[in-house]
């Protein structure tokens, strides 16, 4: 008996021990994965590397024969755009859905409508690319009289219709998490459902909503495939929705295979993972700092 | 797998190929020291241009000798010639001729020389759409709309009359890293100039047919082997007054089409085995009609006389 209880005890402290290193090993791989990509890029950015030129000029060349110019701006400025473009679309749509699906709609509808929208986020991102190739190239040329349809606005549609589902599910989660005292405590001051979302539950969930934003925003900045193919891939800064772009992530993409292992422009290609690594690291960061906001209130 | 890779998906694919190979190889080896002589692989990665044209060997060379399997994939030029500096393919296709220093990498990295065999030519056609009424190219208008620096951006600026509202020239050309890119940069706007910047960098030389044949304002460069009834093939000279000459076969041949190029495949070191069997096939009659059947030109019977 007392031998029995000892060995479960050992099995427990063992299986305690192993739980403990999966939670660890997020950060060891998040650490290492920095490291890595740190490491690549580190050789140029010691030496060789000009911040001024990387950060304001709009000249991204290379591979120039005569004057190599590393100029990421443009790019910045077109993630910049597709991602502002997708974030106008998909954040009225996404807190919409949330909201209808948590507080308007019927169980049945409830339930077939998140089926649906887990469903958008199963899609593959080179499947929305070949969309947006193939689909909303053609239509962006008709509807809107452009020469070509690989554009900003293809790359925001394809991108908001990425982010929406991120958008819905946590916004809905965020809004199931206001207290229903809150609710009843509104209808029975007689208000209407309407001003019962604007004036009780969107203040009372905003911090969470907030968070499903701005993770809909890192899932933009950080999607390559389906930019890549929609956007056109032309080094320009963006004017209007109908001109094509390239972004930093489909750059990356498009460019690293072909660069030789620890030139210049592959270790370049690695400063802009790390650039990326930080925007999308400020992006989750603000994300987490809302949603503890939303505890300590 | 290559047929996949030639459109978008093309990073994490080569990635899942690379893990192939490496798979597939350890295999190999692990069967092919136990056992008696396996099937023989023969790595041949590089130049988009040629992908098509290397799969139609590979394929083709199946049926002369089963033994031996020719695997192949793109990804450019670049991509090839890197991963014979890495010793880690048997043999590079390349649309543009090495350069020095990848030579001397090479040399460095494995101890052998990248050997050079030209295996057929590729005349660069510049493409527009087929309603585009323009039908002839100099190299001046050319670099006057790829070049940097330089102002053309409207078809009405080289006297083409597009439909009105049309006038915008959409230039396509490639990505960076390319030999396309490269031999096109060097071969039309001269040595050390560099494009515009804004054009649509597509990744492959099929993406950028297809995209001038849904475009009607564009203009791109590609290998003539790419050509569909969608597009139209402009005839070019060197200059104006010049004869205009369309990329054919018999003006790749007699030099008269100005931009023209080898294609290329190197091997490190002189090859041997099975390897130098392929690239005698390559270069016998058999070989020969495939690069015809593939839209390219031949090499010349009897001996190389262009270029």
């Amino acid at each position: 008996m007392q031998h029995r209880r000892r060995w479960e005890l050992v099995v427990e402290k063992g299986i305690e021990a192993l739980i403990r290193l999966c939670g660890i090993s997020a950060i060891v791989f998040v650490f290492g994965i920095f490291f890595f990509v740190f490491r690549e890029g580190a050789g140029f950015l010691v030496h060789g590397f000009n911040p001024r030129e990387f950060f304001t000029s709009v000249e991204w060349y290379p591979t120039s024969q005569s004057h190599v110019r590393y100029g990421v701006l443009a790019l910045i400025a077109g993630t910049a755009g597709v991602t502002a473009l997708a974030m106008a679309i998909a954040v009225p749509f996404g807190i919409g859905s949330a909201i209808f699906i948590s507080e308007f709609c019927g169980v049945r509808a409830k339930e077939t409508l998140k089926i649906v929208i887990e469903l958008l986020a199963a899609i593959p991102s080179v499947v929305w690319g070949f969309i947006g190739l193939t689909v909303m190239n053609p239509l962006i040329m008709r509807l809107f009289g452009a020469p070509i349809g690989l554009n900003v606005l293809n790359g925001g549609v394809i991108l908001a219709l990425m982010s929406v589902p991120i958008i819905v599910s946590i916004g809905e989660d965020a809004l199931k998490a206001v207290p229903d005292s809150y609710r009843e405590a509104g209808l029975a001051l007689g208000v209407t459902r309407w001003q019962l979302v604007h004036r009780v539950l969107l203040p009372a969930a905003k911090n969470g909503l907030l968070a499903a934003v701005l993770l809909g925003v890192g899932r933009a900045v950080g999607e390559t495939m389906a930019v890549l193919m929609a956007t056109g891939h032309a080094v320009k800064i963006p004017t209007s929705v109908m001109d094509s772009v390239r972004t930093l992530t489909a750059t990356i993409a498009a460019e690293l295979g072909e660069a030789p292992v620890h030139s210049d422009h592959y270790q370049v290609l690695f400063i802009i993972g790390i650039l990326l690594f930080m925007i999308t690291f400020v992006v989750n960061l603000t994300a987490d700092l809302v949603v503890r906001g939303i505890r300590n209130r | 797998m290559t047929k996949l890779r030639s459109d978008g998906g093309r990073l994490p694919l080569r990635a899942a190929g690379v893990a192939l190979v490496v798979c597939l190889l350890a295999v190999s080896a692990a069967c092919s020291r136990g056992k008696a002589p396996s099937k023989n692989v023969i790595q041949d990665t590089g130049s988009d241009t040629m992908v098509n044209l290397a799969q139609a060997w590979a394929e083709e060379y199946a049926k002369v000798d089963p033994s031996v399997s020719v695997e192949v994939s793109g990804g450019g030029s670049g991509t090839g010639i890197a991963a014979l500096i890495e010793g880690t393919v048997d043999i590079a296709n390349c649309s543009r001729s090495v350069e020095p220093q990848e030579v001397a990498q090479a040399k460095k990295n494995t101890g052998k020389e990248p050997r050079e065999f030209k295996v057929g030519y590729d005349a660069l056609a510049v493409y527009v759409h087929k309603n585009n009424p323009m039908t002839d190219i100099t190299f001046e208008q050319l670099a006057q709309i790829y070049g940097e620096g330089e102002t053309v951006t409207k078809w009405s600026q080289l006297g083409v009359k597009m439909p009105a509202g049309a006038d915008e020239i959409i230039r396509v050309s490639r990505q960076s890293n390319s030999g396309t890119y490269a031999y096109f940069r060097e071969a039309v706007l001269g040595k050390g100039r560099d494009f515009k910047l804004g054009s649509r960098d597509m990744q492959g030389s099929k993406d950028v047919v297809e995209l001038v044949s849904k475009t009607p304002q564009a203009i791109g460069y590609s290998g003539m082997g790419y050509a569909t009834p969608e597009v139209k093939m402009l005839h070019v000279a060197r200059k104006a007054g010049d004869q205009f000459y369309a990329p054919t076969v018999e003006n790749t041949l007699n030099h008269t089409y100005p931009i023209a190029r080898p294609l290329f495949m190197y091997t490190l070191g002189e090859p041997s085995g099975g390897v130098k069997k392929y690239m005698d096939w390559v270069h016998s009659d058999a070989g020969q009609q495939i690069v015809v059947k593939s839209g390219y030109v031949p090499l010349p019977r009897g001996g190389d006389t262009a270029k």
